[in-house]
């Protein structure tokens, strides 16, 4: 562990990242290194190595150090490891976490697996040898890194808060350059769906009418609107057809129970409840529910004037729920929607409904006062 | 002779400003009707409309309900639309209920005039309104802006002549 030096962990010019592997823990020869764990680092130059609780703790060790490496196997409690024989430090080697050692070998134990591409990467590293032909400048002198961790004073304590700032900005912007690189890839391809669902819209290209249609149930499962998609039908994938079949099959009785009606959030906590897992989402549930008329199933979406969706049986008539409503007001004199609900056993929501439907259609009127709103027989 | 509601106002409904257009539309021509022949019971002719609203016109205490601010407007709004009412101010605190046109007056006194033989006279608009002579009819104690409406309703058709006085104003008729 001798041949190692401190490092601030930055790549130099002309020095790539290979690979890093967190999760690993240095031994000196046999013996636990006294660091922790942390991540380990392979440049085309250096291994670098640094703890993962505190950034600052960075050392590297150049590859030209690595005599040969070989792999030991897992065992029982053990992770699988790395074993890295080494050359003699040169003299004027930077300062270090150890003066000397009395082992040339060092080894990397992967507490998170990964030894096996690491050891590949190395493998090759220590074959092209890349660092005799890419020269880096001389590395920064560690000295003054070395020296935070003896810095003193209020200078000192403010050098390491901008030395650790800097370092967590650099470690986020890493981190996201990769999903940058991907967001801008993304977008490339948002940019060809565009193109080629226009130009099956204007009918140009040589697509035929099957590709068409699996292309834009493509499109759709991947949510980017597809205009010409929208126009027939709302919605035409294979998956919503079928749960739109399903969805017949498993409400028939339960809207028969509630007298042919079902308000939307209760056909979704129904289903939702009744499938246990792979749960739908709401708007899955929408799409499959408008397609009830094209496939011919039993079922109607209904949207009331407030807005409020409900699933009804197709033989459901308006007409005679209307009737009866009216005659159940007339008896009892007035009504409230909650003393209508009581009444059917329906939920206030859609007693209300039906109610405001026969005032709408002039059976009943309204007194709304102090007391509440109820509803009259329209004598008027 | 005490007034007699009608049965819509016992209807607690009947209160409460329908939103079904058709079932409103009969609620207002009911409400309209039921003004009219309040202030004609009650020989009104102007009303204060915060005072309406407390009035048992707009305001049934047996079945605990009363028409809101906003619906009386909307009543008034209909009976200045059929020509029964008019703002005197504005702010549309205070009205003339008309519950009989001014035509529908004129027409009245003009047959009274004919009736007893007195076109060609001069009247007094006090006569009119106060005189002995018109006592047990409908016009008798007629305010006086609606005489003078009436009166001028006449004058158009060509009936009646309105003419200023020494102490006040005066009618011939045709």
């Amino acid at each position: 562990m001798d041949r190692f030096s401190w490092s601030n962990g930055l790549l130099e010019i002309n020095e790539t990242l290979v690979i890093q592997q967190r999760g690993v823990r240095l031994y000196d020869g046999d013996d636990k290194a006294k660091l922790d764990v942390g991540a380990t680092l392979l440049s085309t130059h250096r291994l670098i190595w640094r703890d993962a609780k505190n950034h600052e703790c960075c050392i590297a060790m150049p590859l030209s150090q690595i005599i040969f490496f070989e792999e030991q196997a897992a065992g029982i409690g053990k992770s699988a490891k790395i074993v890295v024989h080494l050359h003699p430090a040169p003299p004027n080697k930077e300062p270090g976490p150890y003066q000397h050692s009395k082992y040339s070998y060092i080894k990397l134990s992967f507490k998170e697996h990964g030894q096996i591409e690491f050891y590949r990467r190395l493998t090759e590293e220590m074959t092209q040898k890349r660092w005799e032909s890419t020269p880096v400048s001389q590395p920064i002198p560690t000295g003054p890194q070395a020296g935070k961790t003896r810095a003193v004073g209020i200078v000192g304590i403010e050098r390491k808060i901008e030395e650790k700032r800097k370092e967590t900005d650099k470690n986020i912007s890493e981190a996201f350059e990769d999903l940058s690189k991907l967001m801008v890839k993304a977008k490339e391809m948002v940019e060809v769906s565009k193109s080629i669902a226009n130009k099956i819209k204007d009918k140009q290209g040589d697509i035929t009418e099957d590709e068409t249609i699996r292309f834009k149930s493509y499109l759709l499962s991947m949510g980017i609107a597809n205009p010409v998609t929208r126009e027939t039908h709302g919605s035409g994938t294979h998956y919503h057809m079928q749960l739109a079949k399903q969805l017949g099959d498993m409400l028939q009785a339960p809207l028969e129970e509630r007298g042919g009606m079902m308000a939307l959030t209760e056909v979704y906590c129904l289903v939702n409840r009744a499938r246990g897992m792979e749960l739908l989402s709401p708007e899955d549930l929408l799409n499959a529910c408008k397609m009830f008329e094209s496939l011919k199933l039993p079922l109607r979406l209904r949207v009331f004037d407030s807005g409020v969706m409900v699933v009804q049986l197709q033989s459901h008539s308006e007409e005679e729920m209307i009737a009866s409503a009216l005659d159940n007001v007339s008896e009892k004199g007035s009504l409230t929607a909650e003393e209508f609900a009581k009444l059917l056993g329906l939920s206030v929501l859609l007693s209300k409904e039906r109610l405001l439907l026969a005032e709408k259609m002039g059976h009943l009127c309204r007194d709304d006062s102090v007391e509440g709103l109820r509803f009259y027989p329209n004598l008027f | 002779m005490s007034f007699e509601w009608p049965w819509q106002y016992n209807f607690p409904p009947f209160f409460t400003l329908q939103p079904n257009v058709d079932t409103r539309q009969k609620q207002l021509a009911a409400w309209c009707s039921l003004a009219l022949s309040y202030c004609r019971h009650h020989k009104l002719y102007t009303l204060d409309v915060m005072e309406a609203q407390e009035s048992p016109m707009f305001n049934n205490k047996k079945i605990e309900r009363k028409l809101s601010m906003e619906a009386i407007q909307v009543v008034f709004e209909e009976l200045r639309k059929k020509g029964n009412l008019e703002w005197l101010d504005k702010n549309k605190s205070r009205c003339l209920v008309m519950w009989r046109r001014p035509e529908e007056w004129g027409k009245l006194i003009y047959q009274w005039v004919s009736k007893n033989g007195m076109v060609n006279s001069v009247f007094t608009l006090y006569e009119l309104s106060n005189g002995d002579d018109t006592e047990g009819e409908e016009f008798h104690g007629l305010e006086e802006w609606m005489l003078l409406r009436s009166l001028q309703a006449l004058q158009t058709d060509g009936k009646a002549e309105v003419i200023t006085m020494d102490d006040g104003k005066g009618v011939k008729f045709f």
